[in-house]
């Protein structure tokens, strides 16, 4: 008995456990997802007693749809209220009979924050899964690494957050704010009641650039002027040397479009260099109520946002919607924007099965257009063009207690335009 | 003039700043030659320990004695992290002198695990904590220039800090024994020095200095379970720049890199300003690969 | 062919060649039925196991047999994938700009994105710009002497650099994004099912020849210089080799492993971005040696495998735990396990048989400075 021996056999061992692996997977998955779904604050009694209801009550059996996001990894931070929102939804619509009678089963997910794992979850739960529809991502990354996938196995995604356009996959359907729903119209107010010197302050990635490019289009024909640009790497945390350039530019207003922990050292060393809301405007468009909980909200009092919606929005559907929240995950959590887009996203694909018929993605697609749905931040409407949907615009202003303060609101909800076609200084910017 | 009064200032804050982070590693990966890649989960740990500090003074204590919260947190991180720092050292590192790579591989699965538990423990978004208010504001000293007290608090207690540790490595018994352990373990053995005892004091030393440098950090950043990948590898690369075992090299390490990474920011765009640091730092390593300070030696490996 | 010569005659008992023949026959065979009863997913899962492997080889030869550990082995990695996605990238597109290029802002097709036209010359350059930044890098550290952990915080360090270049070059890299959306390559389309399995034997392949090479340059003249290095440094000087060129021999080769496992990788993944050429991807390479036993080379193979496969399957069911599971491993492995599974193996067994005498010329042994602690600072 030589050394090959041993090695042969480990070779063998070693295979046979990765075979195993792969084939213990494709018997538990079934089984698995649901102790998955159930991370430390969303183990609360209301959902462990839905998630047995469903198969009980099997009236007319159940349908599968993915729940894909980043539950560890840095983008947890975000993605993991996200993800209690949809299932906040899908709970909701199965107490009131589920969709076509069919009760909604949540099979959970996690992107890891790793895009190329995004795509591999995605394509599990189209091919293995075989879910009806799939609701996830938060950055761009992770839905330009699904976006192949979804075309590719002929799936659909429902995307909860504001980004920077430029999109429009027929197998997505955008649920938060694209440009003109969100900066397009922040920099029409800011130039209109602040002023017209600007400061572009952002992390150093794909939504930013992209962000600001538009903005300085849009200075450059609406008479604003453009006194500085700067990015920082991503997870900066020194900005003494950006506070002393944005000091020497003198800048009316510093549009802000960093990005998770940049935002605490910005803000933090910000107000220590002696400089508050009331010597500078600065609007950002990455911080909602989440993120304020961690920057501390006496630091960003005074300090401007804009999105779509608050937890404070005055409509009847809002006060439900963060009543049952509060109710499931705690009474110190707190709704925002993304948090809402996904509610809103399980509550507009239960809308287009209905009207369809069918769980088939190309009837659900098309059925889709149009579809209508009172949500939290008002009434919104699928665009059947871009599968984008018209969203009510709203600047608001930080209290000291967290909550955003709506200053000002488009009246009536935009119409999408991922492109800026309807936007003539907007020309040069794509093809 | 104004602007560069500010700047510099700016360049000694970063300084300071990457002096404190640098400074528990000097002792671990400089006297120690363990390469502690959980260093920066000791600065989490005394971020943390900050916010515990707050929640009970917010909690428990009357108002009007929040603004005493700051120096006990100090304290109280310190002796957070001496104690993991200790725990960790008996229970793992003691298996892996000599084995410069496994302790990097090794610590940097305790990372993991820390980063972890902290997620599972405080949740994954960042909280906040509210610095006092004695620290709130600046010094005026001219017109458009403004020094922050929490930004000269942190030089303050770095100064202290290197100062302690001059003291005690080079002036205190304990110190001695200290340095005899790492010089010549054998020699110091013989003469009744217990070096297990000091190895684990030794790290737990460093560990203790990165939970205050993770408190004072709380002033001025963010405080989420991965904050110490932020800082991790600038720490490193203070001590290599510096030369490892020596003081004196982090010290001008972390000014080196302080002030060249103000300049070329100030110049460049931050991206562009990091990358070009790094590879300063490398163009000197080929200069001098041993850093700055090198402890002249005559052995080969 | 010398390879095959090489490994036969590096086997001198016959009854363990057939052991061992039979073992690697086996695992053959099992690897190209793989199409066979794995569904679509799990074939792609594994087929990217298989290109983890090739640049675990790679990283095994360097970090195994010369001890030199880079952390920066995402680097090569990533520019391997970059080489091929730009090809990909660019046949997509057609006769127009890459996507993220139109709304950045550029209108012409920078020069260096002219010649990843041609599949061939893609290829290539996944392979030698990898090897080509090694040499450099490798000229600039190893020439200077900078060795063991200097090295390794030097290698972090171009991790930094790479990673905020690529970001910060939007126009040019894509960004965070990285790069996606690809539709064909040799003219055929990705998502045929037939170019899936051609793929997956391509990678197959491209393994085994990676294993060759290896296993030839392990049992060759250099490998033994490799090991020498990695055992007395300083002792391989004093005989009068220079050991810079042969490190950066190793790492050079080392990195154009890494290189073609990310051609691979984003053959079968879709999208290459910055992220995966960060720290924690690069350490994460590291592990997969560790645990499946430095210097060996099925070791790295079969540690590259069972991780990626088990965090599939681990972080499907168990997000949370995964990462204690991967923090824990690494503390054990590492402090406990310095030889990985094949170690484990080879230890078991051992005692199982302990009457048998110890082989001397053992070319998979882990070496006495594995297992009493590398000296060298």
């Amino acid at each position: 008995m030589g050394r090959g021996w041993l090695k042969g056999s480990v070779i063998l061992i070693a295979l046979g456990m990765v075979l195993a692996a792969c084939g213990s997977n494709n018997n538990n998955q079934g089984a698995a997802s649901p102790s998955a779904s159930s991370p430390t604050p969303s183990a609360s009694p209301s959902e462990s007693a839905s998630g047995e209801a469903s198969p009980a009550a099997n009236d007319g059996g159940t349908v599968k749809v993915g729940v894909l996001h980043s539950l560890s990894g840095t983008m947890a931070i975000s993605e993991v209220s996200v993800k209690d929102a949809e299932l906040l939804a899908i709970d909701e619509i199965n107490a009131k009979g589920g969709v076509l009678g069919k009760k909604i089963e949540p099979v959970i997910e996690d992107g890891a924050s790793d895009w190329p794992t995004f795509a591999e979850k995605a394509r599990k739960l189209i091919s293995e899964d075989k879910v009806a529809t799939v609701f996830g991502g938060w950055t761009s990354a992770s839905r330009k690494a699904m976006l192949p996938v979804f075309e590719e196995l002929k799936g659909l995604l429902w995307y909860p957050v504001q980004y920077e356009g430029m999109e429009s996959s027929p197998n997505i359907f955008y649920t938060g704010a694209t440009t003109n729903q969100q900066i397009v119209p922040a920099v029409d107010w800011l130039l209109e009641n602040k002023g017209k010197k600007f400061y572009l302050l952002g992390s150093d990635y794909v939504f930013p650039q992209t962000a600001n490019k538009i903005i300085k289009a849009q200075l450059k024909a609406k008479g604003g002027e453009l006194v500085g640009e700067e990015y920082t790497p991503l997870g900066h945390t020194d900005y003494s040397t950006i506070i002393a350039k944005i000091q020497a530019a003198k800048p009316d207003v510093v549009f802000n479009t960093l990005n998770g922990d940049s935002n605490v050292a910005f803000f933090k060393q910000l107000k220590d260099a002696g400089i508050t809301s009331k010597d500078l405007t600065t609007l950002s468009v990455s911080i909602a109520e989440e993120e304020a909980r961690g920057i501390g909200p006496d630091i960003l009092q005074g300090h401007l946002v804009a999105w779509n919606y608050y937890q404070t929005t005055d409509t009847p559907e809002n006060k439900t919607f963060v009543e049952n929240y509060k109710k499931k995950y705690g009474s110190d959590r707190v709704t925002d924007d993304p948090i809402e887009a996904g509610y809103v996203a399980v509550y507009l694909w239960a809308a287009a099965v209905e009207k369809a018929g069918s769980f088939d993605v190309d009837k659900v697609k098309a059925a889709a257009k149009g579809v209508e749905f009172n949500a939290p931040e008002g009434k919104v409407t699928i665009d059947g063009d871009n599968q984008h949907i018209l969203k009510t615009v709203r600047i608001g202003e930080l209290q000291a207690d967290g909550m955003i303060k709506e200053l000002w609101n488009s009246g009536s909800p935009v119409v999408p335009d991922p492109y800026l076609k309807t936007y003539d200084w907007a020309a040069g910017l794509s093809k | 003039m104004a602007l560069w009064l500010t700047q510099l200032f700016n360049g000694l804050s970063v300084s300071s700043i990457l002096l404190l982070i640098a400074l528990g590693l000097a002792i671990t990966f400089g006297l120690m030659r363990v390469i502690n890649m959980a260093h920066g989960e000791f600065i989490m740990i005394g971020a943390y320990a900050a916010y515990l500090m707050q929640k009970i003074f917010q909690d428990s204590l009357p108002g009007s004695w929040f603004g005493a919260y700051f120096p006990l947190a100090i304290v109280f991180s310190f002796v957070l992290a001496f104690t993991i720092g200790y725990l960790l050292e008996t229970t793992l590192i003691r298996f892996l002198y000599g084995r410069p790579l496994d302790s990097l591989l090794a610590t940097w699965g305790v990372g993991l695990v820390l980063q972890q538990l902290a997620r599972s423990i405080f949740g994954a978004p960042n909280v906040g904590v509210t610095s006092p208010s004695w620290l709130d504001g600046g010094l005026r000293v001219m017109t458009g220039v403004v020094f922050p007290y929490k930004r000269l608090f942190i030089i303050g207690l770095v100064i202290l800090c290197l100062l302690a540790m001059y003291f005690y490595i080079y002036r205190s018994n304990p110190g001695r024994r200290m340095q005899a352990v790492m010089q010549n373990r054998d020699m110091a053995a013989c003469l009744g020095i217990s070096t297990r005892r000091v190895d684990s004091t030794t790290f737990a030393i460093g560990s203790g200095i990165a939970g205050i440098a993770g408190c004072a950090l709380t002033l001025i950043g963010p405080i989420g379970p991965t904050i110490g990948t932020n800082y991790i590898i600038d720490a490193f690369m203070v001590v290599v720049l510096g030369g490892v075992g020596k003081l004196a090299g982090t010290l001008v390490g972390a000014l080196g890199i302080g002030m060249l990474n103000m300049l070329f920011e100030w110049w460049t765009t931050a991206s562009l300003g990091k990358v070009l640091v790094f590879l300063c730092i490398v163009a000197f390593l080929q200069w001098k690969p041993m850093g700055l300070f090198a402890v002249r030696s005559r052995s080969l490996d | 062919m010398n390879a095959w010569n090489a490994m036969l005659s590096a086997i001198s008992l016959p009854r363990g060649k057939l052991w061992l023949l039979a073992g690697y026959g086996a695992a053959l065979a099992v690897l190209l039925t793989a199409p066979l009863y794995l569904s679509d997913f799990r074939l792609n899962i594994l087929a990217k196991c298989l290109a983890f492997a090739i640049a675990a080889l790679g990283l095994d030869l360097l970090w195994g047999y010369t001890g030199i550990l880079s952390l920066g082995h995402g680097v090569f990695f990533g520019l391997g994938g970059y080489a091929m996605a730009m090809h990909l990238k660019l046949v997509a597109s057609g006769d127009r700009l890459p996507d993220f290029m139109d709304w950045t802002g550029v209108t012409k097709l920078p020069w260096f994105w002219e010649p990843f036209r041609y599949a061939g010359f893609a290829i290539l350059m996944g392979i030698v710009i990898p090897s080509v930044l090694a040499l450099i890098l490798g000229f600039f550290t190893f020439r200077n002497r900078i060795k063991g952990v200097y090295f390794t915080i030097l290698t972090q360090a171009l991790v930094i650099i790479t990673v905020t270049l690529f970001v910060g070059q939007q126009k040019y890299t894509g960004g965070t994004n990285g790069l996606t959306g690809y539709a064909e390559l040799f003219g055929v389309p990705l998502r045929n099912a037939g170019m899936k399995n051609a793929l997956y034997f391509a990678t197959v392949a491209a393994l085994l020849a990676a294993f060759l090479l290896c296993r030839y340059l392990v049992k060759s003249r250099l490998g033994k210089v490799l090991r020498a290095i990695r055992d007395g440094e300083n002792r391989v000087r004093f005989l009068g080799f220079d050991p810079s060129v042969y490190q950066m021999a190793a790492f050079a080769v080392s990195a154009g492993l890494a290189g073609l496992a990310g051609m691979l990788f984003v053959l079968h993944v879709g999208i290459i971005s910055p992220s995966m050429m960060a720290i924690v991807p690069s350490v994460e390479m590291v592990l997969w040696v560790a645990i499946g036993g430095r210097g060996t080379l099925v070791g790295a193979v079969i540690g590259a495998i069972v991780i990626n496969e088990a965090k599939s399957g681990l972080s499907e069911s168990f997000p949370d735990i995964w990462t204690f599971f991967l923090g824990a491993l690494f503390i054990l492995v590492t402090v406990f396990l310095p030889g990985g599974l094949v170690g484990l193996f080879r230890q078991a067994s051992q005692r199982f048989r302990r009457r048998e005498p110890a082989h001397e010329h053992d070319a998979i042994d882990v070496s006495p400075v594995l297992r009493e602690g590398n000296r060298s600072v």
